[in-house]
């Protein structure tokens, strides 16, 4: 069985690979906090209702 | 594997564009009738701004081809090769998805459709057809900037009214000018990119009668809100005054002789638009809020 062929990323690969990592999961983070957040503010319940 | 950075994903948002959006937006947010919650007005904007950076995307997508050959546009992250061409296009896509979807459930659908409508008009409308095809390409793809403070009316409010009605004309007819000045100092650009501007395609005397014709027409529009009772003789006063600055630098524009290659004029009148712009929202802005709190404070 020939053996799969594995990519090898540059030091500058990774590094904008952890970059672009953090900004996804800071944006989805956001996201749910948003769509959170708002739920409550919509619902009015609590200290957030309109 | 890609090396672009998250700074790259961001310059496809066109952050300069953005921020133009997400003021004008701002603005016809506050102005509208009622106080929304606080909360969905920092969403709403926040939706628009994705939304107007998706169609940025999806812009620059489109046209990497031609922003290439552009020096104003060739550092972009796709004709530089930091960003592929598919990844921008599926930026493009999932953020114009998302902006609306958000824009909707949790706001309102009225602007989550204008919102879908714009991102449409800029992205096909504008970028795949009118942008390569006619001269009148900013003409009618100015609409697509010219929504966003109808945007924000219509999530505040649920409507659209004559208000923000005039508010898009302002932008809209403010579009023209300010494009074709850049047009005008930029001639080269364009015409290595087989763009068909004004001054490419009618010559440079015929784009500044136009511009001039068009600074007319929006001295008085500007004025608008003043005149029909939306805001206080204030605004009035401020709008006049800028217009009337427009027109001047319109004026100077059209004095312009062919010969003249520094092109001082058209690069005065192109800074004075982008001033122009920011400062009658800003007075439309501080009028409407400075009416609000006379109101609450019982004056």
């Amino acid at each position: 069985m020939e053996k799969p062929e594995l990519v090898t990323l540059t030091e500058r690969q990774k590094k904008a690979r952890r970059n672009r990592s953090i900004a996804i999961g800071l944006a989805l983070a956001a996201l749910v906090i948003i769509f959170y957040v708002a739920t409550l503010a919509k619902s009015g319940s609590g200290f957030i209702g309109q | 594997m890609s090396e672009a950075t998250a700074g790259d994903y961001l310059a496809l948002l066109k952050p300069r564009v953005m921020s133009l959006v997400v003021f004008t937006a701002f603005v016809g947010l506050i102005a509208a009738p009622g106080v929304p919650n606080p909360l969905l007005a920092v969403i709403a904007i926040l939706a628009i701004a994705i939304g107007a950076g998706a169609s940025g995307a999806l812009n620059m997508w489109y046209d990497a081809d031609i922003d290439a050959i552009m020096t104003r546009t060739a550092t972009r992250p796709v004709p530089s090769g930091r960003v592929s061409a598919g990844e921008a296009l599926s930026f493009g896509l999932i953020l114009s998805v998302l902006s609306v979807m958000t824009l909707g459930v949790l706001v309102n659908w009225l602007s989550a459709s204008l919102l879908a409508f714009t991102i449409f008009f800029y992205a096909v409308i504008y970028t795949m057809w009118l942008k390569r095809w006619t001269p009148q390409n900013i003409v009618i793809g100015g609409a697509a900037g010219a929504i966003p403070p109808v945007i924000g009316w219509a999530a505040a409010t649920g409507t659209v009214s004559l208000e923000s009605v005039i508010l898009f004309l302002i932008i809209f007819l403010w579009t023209p000018p300010h494009f074709w000045a850049l047009a005008l100092f930029k001639a080269g650009d364009y015409e290595r990119a087989g763009i068909p501007m004004m001054p490419n395609v009618a010559g440079e005397a015929s784009t500044r009668k136009q511009i001039f014709v068009y600074a007319l027409l929006l001295a008085p529009v500007g004025v608008l809100p003043g005149l029909f009772g939306y805001t206080t003789a204030g605004y009035g006063v401020a709008a006049l005054l800028l217009g009337l600055g427009f027109v001047w630098y319109s004026w100077k524009v059209l004095l312009m002789r062919d010969e003249d290659r520094a092109m001082k004029p058209a690069k005065a009148l192109f800074g004075y638009s982008l001033l122009y712009l920011f400062a009658i929202f800003a007075a439309y802005l501080a009028d409407n809020v400075i009416g609000r709190a006379l109101v609450l404070g019982g004056v």
